[in-house]
């Protein structure tokens, strides 16, 4: 196994989680934090998935492109 | 390592349930557990990959054929998968005029690759015609 599977289940775990905490703040009426939240929760995410993209092409170039 | 169908079947069937649970919540979280559904896919398949171009490979020294022929075609089916990756994507994601500029890109820099075995064929034909008068 290449790749780490529970990858995915941590991602969406943390959108139902992130999801959650955005209505619970909305509905306190703490609009800003809540926007905080899920910007702080799509970086998170978007960064184990960039990690893993980089990781596709410089494969990618590996085995067809010959290079690195 | 051997890598069963089973199991990236599975993975791709959690990955579009968990997806569309996520979906309705947060469409963009969504999406990346598309993209690194996609990219687990494609890392289980490279080792195996990797196989068949060496085959491939030995098959053409065997051959006496020119490896600069055989690494073209390499990497022209490098870009033609990774600019389908990428269309495919962008398309799924809704953004249909980006995902045909990743297609065209695609084709124009596959095109340029070619350009030398094109000019060979050419060269080739020409050499086959008689020359007139």
């Amino acid at each position: 196994m290449g790749v780490d599977v529970n990858v995915i289940f941590q991602i969406a775990g943390v959108g139902i989680v992130v999801a959650f905490l955005h209505t619970i703040l909305d509905q306190m009426g703490k609009k800003e934090y809540a926007q905080w939240v899920t910007l702080l929760g799509f970086i998170y995410i978007l960064f184990m998935v960039a990690t893993i993209v980089d990781d596709l092409f410089k494969k990618i170039k590996a085995v067809f492109l010959f290079q690195g | 390592m051997q890598i069963d169908i089973v199991q990236i079947v599975g993975l791709g069937l959690i990955a579009t349930f968990l997806s569309l649970i996520v979906k309705e919540q947060k469409p963009t979280f969504a999406f990346l557990i598309v993209v690194f559904a996609g990219c687990a896919i494609f890392l289980y398949l490279v080792d195996q990959i990797y196989d068949i171009i060496r085959m491939i490979e030995k098959i053409a020294i065997n051959a006496n054929v020119n490896m600069v022929y055989v690494e073209t075609i390499l990497k022209i089916i490098g870009i033609a998968y990774i600019a389908e990756f990428g269309a495919q994507l962008t398309k799924d994601a809704g953004q249909g005029a980006i995902a045909s500029k990743i297609e065209l890109a695609g084709k124009i820099l596959i095109l340029v690759m070619a350009v030398p075995i094109l000019t060979v064929i050419i060269e080739t034909i020409l050499g086959l015609i008689p020359s007139m008068s």
